[in-house]
């Protein structure tokens, strides 16, 4: 029985609680097997300035079983697990990356990617393993390539938001990577084919139907033809590529074009947005509710429309900053909060 | 509540007693349903910088007084500053707060400002 037609409720399953301030980031391990075979490892990482690792027990419990203090000197705004998942990404306020390997049931610090002029507000880790990407206050992107020996070098200083740079997010399946930020517009960044040169193919700001205001997230869906974005203007907006996937001519990632915007939601700043492998966007905001929105299954004339499967009022005491599907197990979801914790949530179908 | 908050510092500080006294009609509205507050604010001073300090002040002194449920927006007066749409949204990106109350050199002006033998909150 499909989950989109049925009615839903989510469960929350456990709070995770720890940190001493709020939680800004979650980021699930796409392979956790290979960190001494655990079945689920969620990173979380705060105002506290740490990172925390918490891992699911025989019993299916969450506990903490690492947590990563006395290298970053300011918060730790984001993380990201490479596609492998052995090796961590932390980006944080005191403005360097660090990048933690997996080695021997612990993480060491293996790098620190320093260069941005202030606060790192984001990190991603392409689906190729080849590229981070890193994004700050001091409106630019920066493109990492990985190198053999944990080296990483720098391969682009993309400049042209003319704001604070929120978050920046790889294409699941090929080297393009989006950008959202302060200045209200939404950057897509390509490699030219011939010169390896980074550039911009498309900006969607409000005269493309895009954001009126700051937009903090963004994210794809499994296929890589849709991504949501969500703002300070209170709205999510999907949007859509007819490019085919396979091309690899930055031509075919220039042309997203706005789908459909999701408003009256949530009554304060919708900080995240994700989407599942089942289709499912799940949202999150100032307002303390997390919403899920699915694909309105309708007559193929109209434009794809998206409807409200639940909203969940309360959902945390305060802000929730992050929530993050698991990709090993499409109904879970985790959600952060600025009341310092972390929830998990099941969505279940009901009768 | 609070009601016409005057700012006051005597310090070393590079800003002048003049330039940081706000003598203000300032609006503070409060849904305590909604768990809500608004407060509009009227810097005397034109320097940009100087009216996010004092949002910055405003927004610390409410973070600690409240209880955590509240959702505090601060806003400039309409008309009082020519660039209150870019102040108004750093003032009310968390973020940036965030990461503004984390740079010491700042924190320290907040704190002087907030510090009870220099301000009267009447």
């Amino acid at each position: 029985m499909e989950l989109l037609d049925s009615n839903v409720d989510l469960k929350e399953l456990q709070k995770l609680q720890g940190h001493a301030d709020r939680v800004w980031g979650l980021a699930w391990n796409p392979a956790p097997h290979n960190c001494g075979g655990a079945s689920a490892m969620l990173a979380s990482c705060s105002g506290d300035k740490t990172l925390r690792i918490w891992q699911m027990g025989p019993t299916h419990r969450f506990d903490c079983s690492t947590i990563l203090e006395d290298t970053h000197t300011r918060t730790v705004r984001s993380c990201a697990w490479s596609p492998c998942g052995k090796f961590l990404a932390t980006a944080s306020f005191d403005s360097t990356t660090a990048i933690w390997k997996y080695v021997g049931g612990d993480f060491e610090c293996v790098a620190t990617l320093e260069g941005h002029e202030n606060e790192v507000k984001s990190v991603t880790w392409s689906s190729s393993g080849t590229f981070l990407a890193t994004c700050s206050r001091d409106k630019t992107v920066w493109i990492w390539e990985v190198q053999p020996g944990d080296e990483y070098d720098c391969v682009a200083v993309l400049q042209g938001h003319s704001q604070d740079v929120k978050m920046v997010q790889w294409h699941p399946l090929v080297d393009v990577l989006v950008s959202v930020s302060y200045d209200n517009s939404i950057k897509v960044w390509a490699e030219d084919g011939d010169s390896d040169d980074w550039h911009c193919v498309q900006t969607l700001n409000e005269g493309s139907s895009g954001h009126a205001s700051t937009v903090w997230s963004v994210a794809f869906n499994s296929s890589g033809d849709r991504m949501v974005t969500s703002s300070d203007d209170l709205t999510l907006k999907i949007w859509d590529t007819s490019s085919a996937i396979s091309q690899t001519d930055t031509e075919g990632f220039a042309s997203w074009r706005h789908l459909c915007t999701l408003s009256g939601y949530h009554g304060r700043t919708i900080f995240s947005a994700h989407w599942s492998s089942e289709g499912i966007i799940a949202s999150g905001a100032g307002d303390d509710a997390l919403c899920l929105f699915v694909e309105e299954k309708g007559n193929s004339i109209e434009e794809p429309s998206y409807r409200l499967l639940l909203k969940k009022e309360k959902a945390h005491d305060m802000d929730i900053n992050s929530v993050r599907w698991n990709p090993k197990d499409q109904r879970i979801l985790a959600s952060a909060s600025d009341d310092g914790t972390i929830k998990i949530w099941e969505v279940r179908e009901i009768s | 509540m609070l009601s016409h908050p005057t700012l006051m510092t005597s310090t070393e500080h590079p800003y002048s007693l003049e330039e940081l006294k706000v003598v203000s009609e300032d609006s503070i509205e409060v849904d305590d349903k909604l768990s809500h507050v608004r407060v509009v604010f009227t810097p005397t001073v034109e320097h940009c910088s100087m009216a996010t300090i004092i949002g910055l002040c405003i927004r610390v002194k409410l973070m600690r007084s409240l209880p955590s449920r509240f959702k505090v927006d601060i806003l400039v007066a309409p008309g009082t500053h020519e660039t209150e749409a870019s102040i108004n949204k750093q003032l009310n990106d968390k973020e940036r707060v965030a990461a503004a109350l984390e740079n010491p050199n700042l924190l320290e002006i907040v704190e002087e400002c907030l510090s009870p033998s220099f301000q009267t909150w009447t």
